[in-house]
């Protein structure tokens, strides 16, 4: 059992008209390798689920995005996503905007494979009032309106990790796991790009502390060593400010167009080299918040 | 002469949300909120939980800016999968800077305009504001008084809920609703009026009911005789936020002295 594939095959298994999900937060421990793979393709029309960032606003820049479902989406360098923001004002994409705790409950019922879960978030706000599809409950043990949030089951998620054996045995050594376990979860296929793959033989008890969710649930594995960037892959890196700078300006069709030349449309090995090699990636601090 | 900024009155003012709390989860979001978190625990409330801005939680609040030589005082792990439990449970009060209020209380922070599918100006979204003022308390900083913070009518999407009756749906829930103050660069509000209506609780120095009441896009409850001037910062205040909590002054960027 080996399911360590390149990122052109593991990509080549979604669909047009997919529902993808995609782990990390803002721009924390974001698949963009993964990512960039999708966009290079002429797969489209995907229903994304993000706590989002550039992942997003890189997915809306290349219009392969039908619909999202999103409680933010923000750069973090600076709160707004601006190639989301764009896409968003010209009304090109359809969106359930739910709170985030709503997402995160949504995700866990698809991940228990259960219809809805049960929540108070929501009640009295637009996050039910437009969107209509999400009804609201009577306790069976009480007189009490809840919200029965429906289960969010996702076709794919895609996650980056630090380290994985070729089995999926996978781990997560940042600070913040975020809900890429309720992704996994949620999915029927799961794609991890990871920093590292390492022999089954060298995972021990201490390790496994950062082992957030278990091999069954990962389809595919992609090595991508900083596959994060421009996101952070805290310990390893941080965000890149200037590229999440170059990316946010590359916001008309030339400048894109540009962005998409230089950093997209070409292989993971040579993505390094360009945005400025090994060394400089590693030197990326970890940002304080 | 005074010997204080405005930023350093809002942070002061803003403090005082957190008094009598208790053991909660005090997230101050943006410089002037977490400033007045952070002041809260050092002084009246140091039984508030913080956080490092990420992950864990901290005895004593981190400094804003260049972190330099300081390492955190780290006391426990408060994860967002954490965070959410915590706020679920009601253990939290945040205070945030929504785009947009209303009379209701009600705040946005996802978008400008009337057409959701096509927003004017799309921000944030609504982040966490639907669960988290549904279940904890919840207090504002708005750093521009004016008819486009303060609105008339409702805000464009209504992202936090508020004392709003004709959003109330039949069997919800409203006890853990819980609206503290607005503290904001001209005077302190609170929820204390009939029917939770928004209040002048204090006017910052120079400040008149007139401009507050101009500057806001609905009818505020005036309660004349306790109207007070909001305390001026104490000394001991003011050396807490500039020798420990702010030396890099990062405060009059978000907040600029007006004087």
């Amino acid at each position: 059992m080996d399911k360590v594939l390149s990122a052109f095959e593991a990509i080549s298994t979604i669909q047009s008209g997919m529902t993808i999900g995609i782990g990390g937060w803002g721009s924390r421990r974001k698949p963009m390798s993964l990512i960039r793979e999708l966009i290079k393709t002429d797969k489209t029309d995907f229903t994304l689920v993000s706590y989002g960032g550039p992942d997003v606003g890189m997915l809306c820049a290349a219009e392969k995005v039908k619909k999202l479902i999103f409680g933010f989406v923000t750069l973090e360098t600076s709160p707004l996503e601006p190639h989301f923001r764009k896409a968003r004002q010209e009304g090109k994409i359809d969106i359930m905007e739910i709170d985030e705790g709503m997402m995160n409950l949504g995700l866990t019922a698809a991940g228990m494979r259960l219809p809805f879960n049960v929540t108070r978030a929501g009640l009295g706000t637009d996050a039910l009032k437009l969107n209509p599809d999400i009804k609201t409950i009577k306790s069976p043990y009480s007189d009490e309106t809840l919200v029965a949030m429906p289960a969010i089951p996702l076709d794919i998620a895609l996650l980056h990790v630090h380290e994985t054996d070729s089995l999926g045995n996978s781990f997560i050594f940042g600070p913040d796991p975020f809900f890429d376990e309720q992704f996994a979860r949620a999915a029927s296929k799961v794609i991890i790009s990871s920093e590292r793959i390492i022999p089954t033989e060298e995972i021990n008890t201490e390790k496994t502390i950062w082992n957030r969710f278990e091999r069954s649930l990962v389809s595919t594995i992609v090595e991508a060593k900083f596959g994060a960037h421009p996101t952070s892959a805290a310990p390893d890196y941080g965000f890149d400010k200037a590229h999440l700078e170059e990316y946010s300006n590359s916001i008309e069709p030339d400048s894109w167009k540009k962005y998409f030349d230089t950093f997209i449309n070409i292989e993971n090995t040579e993505y390094v080299q360009a945005v400025g090699g090994e060394k400089f990636i590693s030197s990326l601090e970890v940002p304080v918040f | 002469m005074k010997n204080f900024t405005l930023s350093e009155l809002c942070i002061c003012a803003a403090s005082e949300a957190w008094r009598d709390d208790g053991e909660v989860l005090a997230t101050g979001i943006g410089i002037i909120p977490r400033l007045a978190a952070s002041l809260a625990k050092l002084t009246h409330s140091p039984e508030l939980m913080m956080t490092d801005g990420e992950a864990y939680l901290v005895s004593e609040p981190v400094p804003v800016g260049r972190r330099g030589d300081y390492i955190p005082k780290i006391e426990g792990y408060m994860n967002y999968s954490r965070v959410f439990l915590n706020l679920w449970k009601g253990h939290r009060h945040a205070m945030t800077g929504p785009v947009q209020i209303d009379k209701y209380g009600q705040t946005n922070i996802s978008f400008i305009g009337h057409n959701s599918n096509k927003p004017k100006a799309q921000l944030l979204g609504a982040r966490g504001f639907p669960g988290n003022t549904i279940n904890h308390s919840n207090s504002m900083f708005v750093p521009r008084h004016d008819r486009r913070s303060f609105v008339e009518g409702e805000v464009d999407m209504v992202s936090g809920v508020g004392y709003n009756p004709s959003r109330r749906l039949k069997g919800m829930r409203e006890d853990f609703i819980n609206l503290k103050i607005i503290v904001s660069n001209l005077a302190v509000l609170d929820f204390k009026g009939p029917d939770h209506k928004i209040r002048i609780k204090s006017l910052h120095p120079n400040v008149n009911l007139k401009e507050v009441q101009d500057n806001t896009g609905f009818e505020l409850v005036v309660d004349s005789e306790n109207i007070t001037e909001t305390p001026l910062p104490s000394d001991k205040q003011l050396l807490i936020i500039r020798e420990f909590l702010d030396p890099e002054n990062l405060r009059e960027k978000a907040l600029p002295d007006r004087s």
